[in-house]
């Protein structure tokens, strides 16, 4: 017994410290982040001995009580149990529940109190993008997330479709955009970088490619960004902003006023551009907005950069002159447009595979805004 | 007159000109028939109703395939046999109640038949459960070769979804929840002095309507759009929007739940009702214990699945919008209800799958330690412990669902709770191997990995119970990690050391030790190296059921890939253990392991009716150590003990030897 006891201090007294130098966590980024990494090295703490005291257990029986060559005995002592010793091996874990749950309960509050000072922040979800907006800046739209540094944060989280999830693992939290109901995350960011949100809960083909970059920022950055942010010409969902004009972010060599130049630039060519005729706009409109096409393709036009699906600039005049696609799709640029939008899988172009664009188009735009989006397309496919 | 008469006659008996015998007797010709009568009626039945509904086009061949999903595998159940008793009884043609014409096997050729012999039925269930264990594990094969390196280059991701959906149904309903099923029907008849089950046609109907949930399931591949592609879980509306192939699960579902249900009741009723004279409930064996309790679980949890696929089935194929959150003001469907109906039953699933394979260790623990169970009693009452806090816990896999908050602080007590019985069985078991003299063959082997892969599985388990801690790492690798180490480290394991333990009494033959330990120490070094690194990676953010990954996880899951082979490989060693075995291994004796329970106190393999006599059971089931206990005793009128090995005075010789 007592050689058993030493083998279960020792054994954790190793084993403790090499669990807690493992570098399990991504890098800490929110306050919450190092309240839930304190608790799991506290379970490490108080699990660790229970794994050590098993494999011992089991260790030592194997080596000292096998059955050996010319062994004279037949069958073990006739234990039946041992009443003292089947109490202590139901209390003392339950007191060690007792308090692990406890010290659980005290995290998950500090995690998810209210505070005054919080920014919210709107997360749409569609497959497979993020939109966020900002309902302090009278809900500006971006595809991609900035946060301030130190500022609580609300996200709430809403799905157009199925459900999905929203989740910073620098951040430590996450949680299910479910269609129909509003849920609310807390996050306060304490670290500068750019971090990915990723969605986690399986919500189609398209799951494991549906992430946006997200970027803590200085709060006076974040507000030069915030104004930068056109109202009514929002960035596409999905695009990546460029790397290298990332305000704030350690590492990054450029100014935000650049950066904001450079969107607000964008923002006014395209505008110019759009003006060719009343239909196309309302299209740019359903391109860049609720439908979520710049989510996955390219488009010049519409300042798009998508890269799940095929690049529009590219592909689309030279995929709808192919042979097959004209039999399947309609001879015409606009039928095959058509088709494309409320039938996708008919024809898959070259390089891509069924099932990535959702289907259900020809049911969630109607029929107008199909027709603008047709045209729009149309008028600035090269 | 008499010409009318004459003309009257032939057309009589033309109407009358029978069937050949191999169409009407009960076998696969028939079923065959009945597959194509089931196709006709699923083709008319729809087209007559979208023909009185001026629905076109008339055959929609969604809608076929939908009604042909429920209805073809029942006309194979009617025609491979399962029922003919039922429907001569009912339509008053005459019955015989002690038919024994089914019952037995006496050659290969009546395992591929409806049989009522719960032995047959045993390995009719486990071979069945095992060819899906290797259809699963190819699968798993290819998850690993795609997830082999970033960048998608071997499946597409609607692909690569079909596949890991498909992995995680077959495994789970095909084959962990039924070999248990299998096992238990073998041995626990056997173990309690039971000639047979309560119900040996309604044995058979819940394995034949087994087969039917599998093929489904693999047939989903075959549908257009790909097999379902929604995770075993299938999430609405995900679900209810997915390609045709999601009906396929949705039904198949059914079908392996529905032969749940009939085992269990089967078993419970046995159970109660047909033990031996003198065995009470404190000495039963602990995997009846464990298979009473199981059922328990199964009959009361198992029909809020199958309605949670209903509301998918009628949301998909009819439009009802259950769980439709877009319909319109105030016609909302539910999409959390969902989770909930789902989560009631597929949280006890987990102790469906768990508890059957407990009661395998505690057989082989306390054999193979010549020495009694330790704290026999709390066993027990650890048991139905498990089963009643197991209903008290399903949202715990919703703490991230947005769900009320409230919900989740229960939750996570009743969760954290849950570790007390199952720390107080493995601490018994310890306690029953300390000063014991152990066999370290095969079966003890897996017996003790199953212990110590399973405390790690049940530590992640309670580490996921703290909500803040969960919220990080649910729908993560680490999931993914925490699942295998409970259902492969655990069930896994222990089902290999039953199949090991009893294969001697199914089949009379004995295994390849030195292959078993081979088999052994593959299976244990590198399932840990193949799940061992998915709690780093969960914990470093992975999600889970992505086709594609960030570039910082390559290493990894380069390494886990490897593992993962070997891992896959290592089953061929059993694989040939156990065909080679059966078919020339040395003849078994009646008791080669010298245990005490009934089911080793009878031949090997046991006789067509279990017992020549009745026992009579006079004490505890391990006895082991205790100078001249028995635990049953065979009544012989007035012959002398017949052969050797097949009565407990044999044995009890044996042991004092």
């Amino acid at each position: 017994m007592l050689q058993i006891v030493v083998a279960v201090v020792i054994g954790s007294a190793i084993l403790i410290p090499l669990t807690l130098i493992v570098p399990w966590f991504p890098a800490k980024a929110s306050a919450q982040a190092g309240r839930i990494h304190t608790l799991y090295d506290v379970l490490l703490i108080a699990t660790v001995p229970i794994f050590v005291l098993v494999l011992t257990v089991v260790g030592y029986s194997m080596w000292k009580f096998r059955l050996k060559p010319n062994d004279t005995r037949v069958d073990g002592p006739p234990i039946h149990g041992n009443t003292r010793l089947e109490v202590v091996w139901t209390a003392l874990p339950a007191v060690l529940i007792i308090g692990l749950v406890t010290y659980a309960y005290t995290v998950l509050r500090s995690n998810e109190a209210s505070k005054p000072t919080a920014m919210t922040v709107n997360v749409t979800e569609r497959q497979f993008a993020f939109e966020f907006s900002y309902p302090e800046a009278g809900n500006k739209v971006s595809p991609t997330l900035y946060l301030p540094l130190g500022r609580p944060v609300v996200f709430k989280l809403r799905s157009l479709d199925v459900i999905h999830s929203f989740f910073v693992p620098e951040f430590s939290e996450k949680l299910d955009a479910v269609p129909g109901i509003t849920t609310t995350l807390r996050v306060t960011p304490t670290r500068l970088g750019r971090y990915p949100a990723e969605c986690t809960e399986l919500c189609g083909a398209g799951h494991g490619l549906m992430r946006a970059p997200v970027y803590v920022v200085e709060p006076s950055v974040f507000q030069r960004w915030l104004a930068a942010l056109k109202a009514n010409a929002p960035p596409p969902i999905g695009t990546p902003a460029p790397k290298a004009v990332q305000p704030g972010v350690p590492g990054s060599g450029k100014s935000v006023a650049s950066a904001a130049a450079g969107s607000s630039s964008a923002g006014s060519s395209s505008s110019t551009s759009t003006s060719a005729g009343g239909a196309a706009a309302a299209g740019k409109a359903v391109f860049t907005g609720a439908s979520g096409c710049s989510g996955c393709h390219t488009l010049a036009d519409a300042g798009a950069s998508g890269t799940v699906g095929p690049n529009l600039d590219v592909r689309l005049r030279t995929d709808c002159s192919m042979p097959a696609s004209k039999r399947i799709r309609g001879a015409t640029l606009t039928r095959c447009i058509h088709t494309a939008i409320v039938n996708p899988y008919a024809y898959i172009p070259n390089g891509y595979t069924k099932g990535v664009m959702p289907s259900t188009f020809g049911k969630t735009l109607t029929p107008s805004q199909t027709q603008s989006l047709v045209s729009y397309l149309a008028s600035v496919a090269k | 007159m008499a010409t009318a008469v004459s003309e009257a006659v032939p057309v009589r008996t033309r109407t009358r000109v029978p069937l050949p015998p191999k169409l009407r007797a009960p076998g696969w010709y028939r079923a065959a028939l009945f597959e194509v009568l089931g196709l006709g009626f699923a083709f008319g039945i729809t087209a007559l109703i979208r023909w009185l509904q001026h629905i076109h086009p008339i055959v929609s061949g969604s809608a076929v395939t939908t009604v042909a999903l429920i209805v073809v595998p029942l006309f194979f159940i009617v025609g491979i046999g399962c029922c003919d008793y039922w429907v001569y009884w009912a339509i008053g043609r005459p019955t015989r109640p002690e038919d024994h014409s089914t019952h037995g096997a006496r050659t290969w050729r009546d395992y591929f038949r409806v049989n009522t012999d719960h032995k047959v039925i045993g390995i009719q269930y486990t071979v069945t459960s095992f060819f899906f264990l290797f259809v699963g594990g190819l699968l798993a094969m290819l998850i690993r070769v795609q997830l082999a390196k970033p960048g998608m280059q071997f499946l597409t991701p609607e692909q690569y979804n079909g596949v890991f959906s498909v992995h995680a149904t077959v495994l789970i309903f095909l084959f962990v929840i039924p070999v248990f099923a299998g096992l238990a029907n073998f041995v626990l008849p056997l173990m309690i002095g039971a000639p047979d089950m309560a119900f040996p046609r309604l044995n058979a109907l819940s394995y034949w309507l087994l087969p039917m949930g599998g093929v489904l399931m693999l047939m989903s591949f075959l549908a257009p759009g790909g097999s379902f592609a929604s995770g075993w879980t299938a999430y609405a509306p995900l679900s209810t929007t997915m390609p045709l192939g999601q009906m396929f699960f949705t039904v198949g579902v059914q079908f392996a739940g529905f032969s749940s249900i009939f085992t269990a009741l089967n078993f419970l009723v046995t159970i109660i009702t047909m033990r031996a004279p003198g065995m009470s409930f404190f000495r039963m064996p602990l995997l009846v214990w464990a298979n009473f309790s199981t059922s328990l679980l199964v009959v009361i949890a198992t029909p809020f699945i199958a309605s949670s696929q209903f509301f998918v089935l009628l949301d998909r194929a009819l439009g009802f919008h259950f769980f439709d959150a877009f319909v319109g003001a105030g016609k909302n469907g539910n999409v959390l209800m969902y989770q909930h109906v789902f989560w009631f039953y597929s949280h006890p699933a987990v102790y469906i799958m768990m508890l059957p394979g407990f009661g395998i260790i505690s057989e082989i623990i306390a054999t193979k330690s010549r020495k009694p169970i330790f704290g026999y009693r709390m066993m027990a009452f650890s048991l139905l412990a498990i089963v009643i806090l197991g209903f008290t816990v399903w949202a715990h896999h919703m703490f991230v669902s947005g769900m009320s908050p409230w919900i989740r602080i229960p939750m996570m007590i009743t969760t954290a709770i849950i570790a007390i019985p199952t720390g107080i069985k493995i601490f018994s078991w310890l306690a029953t191997l300390w000063r014991g003299v152990l066999h370290l063959d095969t079966p003890m082997l897996f017996a003790l990995g199953f212990l110590t892969m399973f405390t790690l599985g049940g530590i992640s388990g309670v580490m996921l119970a703290m909500i803040p801690f969960d919220i990080h790492v649910s729908q993560t690798y680490f999931i993914v990690a925490h699942i295998h180490y409970v259902l492969f480290g655990g069930s896994l394991f222990t089902i290999f050391a039953g199949v090991y333990y009893w294969f001697p009494k199914m089949t009379g033959r004995m295994f390849d030790d030195r292959l078993g330990k081979l088999h052994f120490w593959l299976t244990f070094i590198f399932f840990n190296l193949t799940f061992g690194p998915m709690h780093l990676i969960g914990i470093q953010g992975m999600p889970r059921r992505v086709a594609e990954y960030a570039e910082k996880f390559a290493a990894w899951n380069l390494f886990i890939s490897f593992s993962a082979f070997i891992l896959g490989l290592s089953t061929l060693v059993f694989l040939y253990n156990m065909v080679v075995s059966w078919r020339r291994g040395p003849r078994a004796a009646a008791n080669p392991w010298r245990g005490m329970t009934l089911e080793w106190q009878v031949s090997s393999p046991p006789p067509v009716f279990n017992f020549d006599h009745v026992p009579t059971v006079v004490g505890g089931p391990y006895e082991y150590g205790v100078p001249g206990a028995v635990h049953g005793i065979f009544k012989k009128p007035e012959a002398p003990p017949v052969a050797a090995g097949s009565s407990s005075g044999v044995a009890t010789q044996e042991r004092q030897e």
